[in-house]
């Protein structure tokens, strides 16, 4: 090989930042050769790809309500990921938040009481951590691998929502359709920008990331966090328990995927379907890991997660591309990103240069 | 046929595609590396394969096209996991992502496609064999593949020279590597074949097990076979058991439906993922058992040497 590795004394900062923009270069690089294989204009059609989505208000109102559970879940997620706990159930946890606010929105939505909505918040967050819980209790006592368990609980929450909606929650009105009644008025969010969907509950989103900067960067217990993952030897030797991390680290995902499930029904559906979310719990993950499991870092991500969830519309109306090219995108700038990580520790040095190096030293 | 035998060779048909994906992961790990992209590889092959043989009419070009792109992922994870050294679990869970998004992006024309496979067809020629013909026509000859491939993997692990240097890498990646083994080479091959046998897995559920294709059709399995090898506890034996009685949970759920259990059927459906839960519980409660079992460098890269 030309080229070896060369550890660098120490990890580079600038290149933790700029990777993640090396990695969107790369990805706009694939983008557009999917583009020009599908017998598209690959530049024209990129850029109509990214800027067509928000080329309105009404578009901008878009792009923040699908940013927001996105950031809002990646921020929890990553808390956990920072203690090397590996919550992979961010999708059945926002279910779970569906289906614990649902149950109270449907029975009280049409009461006019300003409770509803403070009422589903708790609950959702509530229903999102009991899910939460069960992985990471399992981990803590039995030491059941928690990326699976997690992941095993989202089909359960799945199905627990499908036969609810074909089920008791099923709407009478509904033309036989899996599909609850629409929400009373008292349990939807109002709306923050006129002229678009965007609700007060996009703001949980910027919350949660002032919230999770403050406990990673202010709090002993973030410190107690983050030496596990770097370390888990380190922090037991310190004294830090590792069951409260593994807790901890569960429920901040779970508490915010429940919270996103409330904002989805309270929100842009207004109902409960069986799809309730598009894949939040795992693109989420994507998020995390593209803004660098550092809360700012995924409110960018987040966003751009956003748009290319636009862009896929986009694809399929304007293009005549399956929408799914946006979930092609985003795992490819996942794996960009992760491939260009390694450069945030070593540096790229020629063989020969290297051993000229060597025997100096 | 008895009936007995029929739910027996049903409960095996539903096992053998977690079979394939576990004994492929099983190696993976054996070498070291934790490829949890067995979904994302699962769904490729699925697709590959539904698409070779919906438009060739021949299942072996389908199980040669879905081994082909299974290993093909394999082989992205491994540079990213073995050469660039990130994360197996991050590397791993973006393999099933992009899994899944690229096999709802290029299975999109052929969604609710089926295939209309004569006897012959689907056996991949192999029932109008004389003589040992009609050994195809109950047992597919994708299961009778799976038992061989069981046989030689059981064999080069427990009494091949080439299996004890897999096994002493994935134990100890440093010390095989100043032992002299070609540790990055046994761990790329480990993983490429882990993901061929995975794209297998996933052409059998979409030729074999359902002949028509859908999104979302491998459904967890690549996940359940990740839990099998734990429950396994890295031996193939107990895959071989354990994928049967993952197949069987799902005839079970079938069972519960044509007798109508009073149970909804939404929630038998949840069935088998529960029991994986319930399974990894039980496997992992012993620390002993666990710690015994694991190859002691799983997940862990080899250090980069200047």
């Amino acid at each position: 090989m030309p080229f070896r590795f060369e550890a660098r004394p120490a990890p580079s900062r600038k290149v933790f930042w700029l990777s993640p923009l090396f990695a969107v270069a790369l990805s706009s690089l694939v983008a557009m050769a999917i583009f020009a294989l599908s017998g598209l204009a690959p530049v024209a059609s990129l850029i109509l790809f990214v800027t067509d989505p928000v080329s309105s208000l009404y578009g901008v109102g878009e792009l923040l309500i699908k940013a927001a559970p996105l950031v809002l879940i990646a921020v929890g997620l990553a808390i956990g990921f920072r203690a090397n706990v590996w919550n992979i159930g961010g999708e059945g946890q926002i279910i779970m938040g569906v289906i614990f606010s649902g149950a109270l929105a449907l029975h009280f939505g049409d009461s006019g009481s300003w409770l509803v909505l403070p009422g589903m918040v708790l609950l959702g967050i509530l229903g999102g951590c009991l899910w939460a819980a069960i992985p990471a209790l399992l981990r803590i006592h039995f030491r059941a691998n928690e990326i699976l368990t997690s992941l095993m609980l989202n089909y359960v929450a799945h199905f627990g929502l499908i036969f609810l909606v074909h089920g008791p929650w099923r709407d009478p009105a509904g033309f036989n359709f899996p599909q609850s009644k629409p929400l009373g008025e008292a349990a939807l969010f109002p709306i923050l920008i006129e002229g678009t969907r965007a609700n007060i509950s996009i703001l949980f989103a910027p919350l949660a990331v002032v919230l999770a900067w403050l406990l990673l960067k202010r709090s002993f217990l973030g410190f107690q966090l983050q030496a596990r993952g770097v370390s888990q030897n380190a922090a037991q030797y310190a004294g830090f328990r590792a069951d409260r991390a593994i807790l901890v680290g569960m429920l901040c995902g779970g508490a915010a995927a429940g919270l996103a499930g409330v904002a989805e029904i309270g929100g842009p559906l207004g109902q409960i379907y069986p799809t309730v979310t598009p894949g939040y719990g795992y693109a989420a993950i994507i998020v995390a890991f593209l803004g660098r499991l550092h809360p700012v870092g995924i409110l960018f991500a987040g966003l751009l997660m956003a748009l290319l969830y636009l862009s896929g519309d986009t694809a399929q109306m304007s293009l005549g591309l399956p929408p799914a090219i946006a979930g092609v995108i985003q795992a490819t700038l996942l794996f960009f990103l992760l491939s260009t990580e390694v450069l945030v520790n070593y540096r790229i040095r020629r063989a020969r240069e290297l051993s000229a190096a060597r025997a100096m030293a | 046929m008895s009936e007995t035998l029929a739910i027996v060779l049903a409960a095996v048909v539903a096992g053998t595609p977690l079979l394939y994906a576990a004994l492929g992961e099983l190696i993976t790990e054996r070498a070291g590396i934790l490829n949890l992209g067995v979904e994302g590889m699962m769904v490729i092959g699925a697709i590959a394969g539904f698409a070779a043989v919906y438009y060739s009419g021949n299942l072996w070009l389908g199980v040669l096209a879905a081994g082909a792109s299974g290993g093909l992922l394999a082989l992205a994870f491994g540079v990213l996991a073995i050469s660039l050294r990130v994360n197996h679990v991050a590397a791993g869970l973006a393999l099933t992502i992009f899994g899944i998004s690229l096999g709802s992006y290029v299975g999109k024309p052929l969604v609710g496609q089926s295939l209309s496979l004569s006897e012959v067809q689907l056996s991949g020629g192999l029932t109008s064999l004389p003589l040992i013909g009609p050994l195809f026509r109950e047992v597919h000859p994708l299961i009778w593949l799976s038992w061989l491939v069981f046989a030689g993997i059981w064999f080069f692990l427990a009494r091949s020279r080439a299996g004890l240097v897999l096994r002493s890498v994935g134990e100890s990646t440093a010390s095989a590597d100043a032992l002299g083994y070609p540790v990055m080479r046994i761990q790329y091959l480990a993983t490429v074949f882990g993901g061929v046998m995975a794209g297998v897995a996933g052409v059998f559920i979409s030729v074999v097990y359902t002949s028509i294709w859908t999104e979302g059709i491998v459904a967890g399995r690549g996940w359940i076979a990740v839990a099998l090898v734990i429950f396994a506890t890295w031996r193939p034996g107990r895959c071989l058991v354990g994928a049967y009685l993952f197949g069987g949970m799902t005839m079970a759920e079938l069972l519960g439906q044509v007798i109508g259990l009073g149970v909804p059927t939404e929630l038998l459906s949840a069935t088998p993922y529960l029991a994986t839960v319930i399974v990894l519980v039980l496997i992992s409660r012993k620390d002993s058992t666990m710690r015994l079992s694991v190859p002691a460098s799983l997940g862990k890269s080899l250090d980069i040497k200047g």
